[in-house]
């Protein structure tokens, strides 16, 4: 397919790795962002076409592994009441709350289902009238334009039996997160390319700017992924901070405009728990108050559900880059993919998952 | 779950609520998708597609810009380092 095939071409990757071989003087530690691009990098075995100099660590973007088991919980007691046709991505329908989950919940007789776009799930409210319908609105800046265009055609076209449970989360405060921390390891990071289609990369040039680092937004084909590392570790070996753009093709500094302007007209920044890290200050979004009659918090009074996590999984120091999935005791043992002890094991998407089902780490 | 897909804009229409749809063609596959944030794309342009909506259409000559760079690389003679993994 084209946009895709071209950029996995092995011959060009193994170009790309030469090159860096070429360049690096130094050990550094870099981190990608997006839980999909470490799933390209374990797949296609780019973190072990580097010199070892160079070290990849994974971040904390993949939304499953990030939303708290409190709101797992909370969509759980949504869907289990009667009269609920509760939607979501396939993502989020295997993640353990703290006593079941989704797919669970629809086997013991609960109506759930799995959607592709949050507009199907506008679909459902209007075909059924009687029914409250609830879409779980979960993901980064890239999902949040598309939940933001569902709530808001249902608002516009009076579809009162559709809301939103909203746990959307932001990139860069918890870039700022790993950054601040005493114990950082990252260099450099490699931006989310399609967190950045919507969002534009402005506003990762003051944190390039405070912390001294490069930041390259970069796509997800294993040659996207090869030149993102190459420009990075270009500009710290040559001393040089800043953003660079790996992905032209889609993204641009203002990022999609149209999308952004639907993002404000619906949503506001809010502080916002991670699992495993905690609150991090404006790290969120929630429905503004003109959208309350589609808030599934307000609708359904579930906001008084909190759930502690457990604390036998090291999610939380994975997702930061402190540690490796392969560094937990668990990994492998009594946390797998079938019977996951944390979310990075749930998630095709999650650090963990992507480790043991290419078999590494252990 | 940012999973975003290429595909060919092969229809554009605008829905009762005003909204640009439209349908895209992925290798073998159709599927309607919404194009309100890519008013540009018009049929025969590439767009990005995340859940059901097109966040982005692809620039072309971007997109050429890492196979110029890869040519201006030249021939690069292998440094001593790991055996090239499986690529």
């Amino acid at each position: 397919m084209r946009f895709v095939d071209e950029y996995r071409s092995e011959e060009s990757v193994r170009k790309f790795a030469r090159a860096i071989r070429g360049l690096v003087t130094r050990p550094w530690t870099l981190m990608e962002i997006c839980g999909g691009q470490t799933h390209t990098l374990i797949r296609f075995g780019i973190d072990e076409m580097l010199p070892p100099s160079v070290t990849m660590v994974h971040g904390p973007g993949c939304p499953v592994c990030v939303t708290p088991l409190e709101m797992l919980d909370r969509a759980l007691a949504i869907a289990a009441r009667p009269g609920v046709i509760f939607t979501s991505f396939g993502d989020m329908l295997r993640v353990p709350g703290s006593k079941t989950d989704l797919l669970s919940l629809k086997a013991s007789g609960a109506d759930v289902r799995m959607v592709y776009s949050p507009l199907d799930a506008v679909e459902i409210a209007k075909r059924n009238a009687g029914k409250e319908v609830v879409f779980f609105a979960v993901g980064f800046e890239t999902t949040a334009p598309a939940n933001a265009t569902a709530v808001w055609q249902a608002k516009k076209v009076g579809i009162r039996n559709f809301s939103l449970l909203v746990s959307h989360v932001l990139v860069p405060p918890a870039m700022e997160v790993i950054l601040g921390s005493p114990t950082n390891r990252v260099q450099g990071f490699l931006a989310a390319g399609h967190v950045c289609t919507v969002m534009g990369y402005r506003e990762y040039e003051p944190i390039a700017a405070k912390y001294r680092i490069p930041v390259v937004v970069t796509g997800f084909e294993p040659l996207d992924l090869m030149q993102g590392i190459q420009m990075t570790l270009k500009a710290l070996e040559e001393g040089r901070v800043g953003v660079e753009n790996q992905y032209a093709r889609s993204v641009t500094r203002d990022g999609n405009v149209k999308a952004r302007a639907i993002l404000r007209e619906v949503f506001e920044v809010c502080d916002r728990p991670w699992r495993g890290i905690g609150v991090i200050p404006q790290s969120g979004w929630r429905l503004r108050d003109e959208y309350a009659g589609h808030d599934a918090v307000l609708k359904f009074d579930v906001g008084t559900i909190t759930t502690e996590e457990p604390s036998v999984c090291i999610a939380g120091q994975v997702l930061q880059g402190l540690k490796k999935p392969g560094d937990c005791a668990a990994f492998g043992k009594e946390c797998t993919p079938e019977r996951p002890l944390g979310a990075p094991m749930v998630s095709s998407e999650g650090a963990c998952a992507a480790y043991y089902n290419y078999g590494r780490g252990t | 779950m940012c999973l975003g897909v290429p595909g060919q804009v092969v229809r554009v229409e605008t829905n009762d609520l005003g909204m640009a749809m439209g349908v895209v063609k992925f290798g073998g596959i159709s599927k309607e998708v919404c194009l309100m944030y890519t008013p540009d794309a018009g049929v025969g342009d590439w767009v990005l597609v995340h859940v059901g909506f097109a966040i982005s259409k692809l620039d072309e000559e971007s997109a050429k810009e890492v196979f110029a760079t890869l040519e201006a690389m030249g021939d690069l003679a292998d440094l001593p380092g790991p055996p090239d993994a499986k690529g």
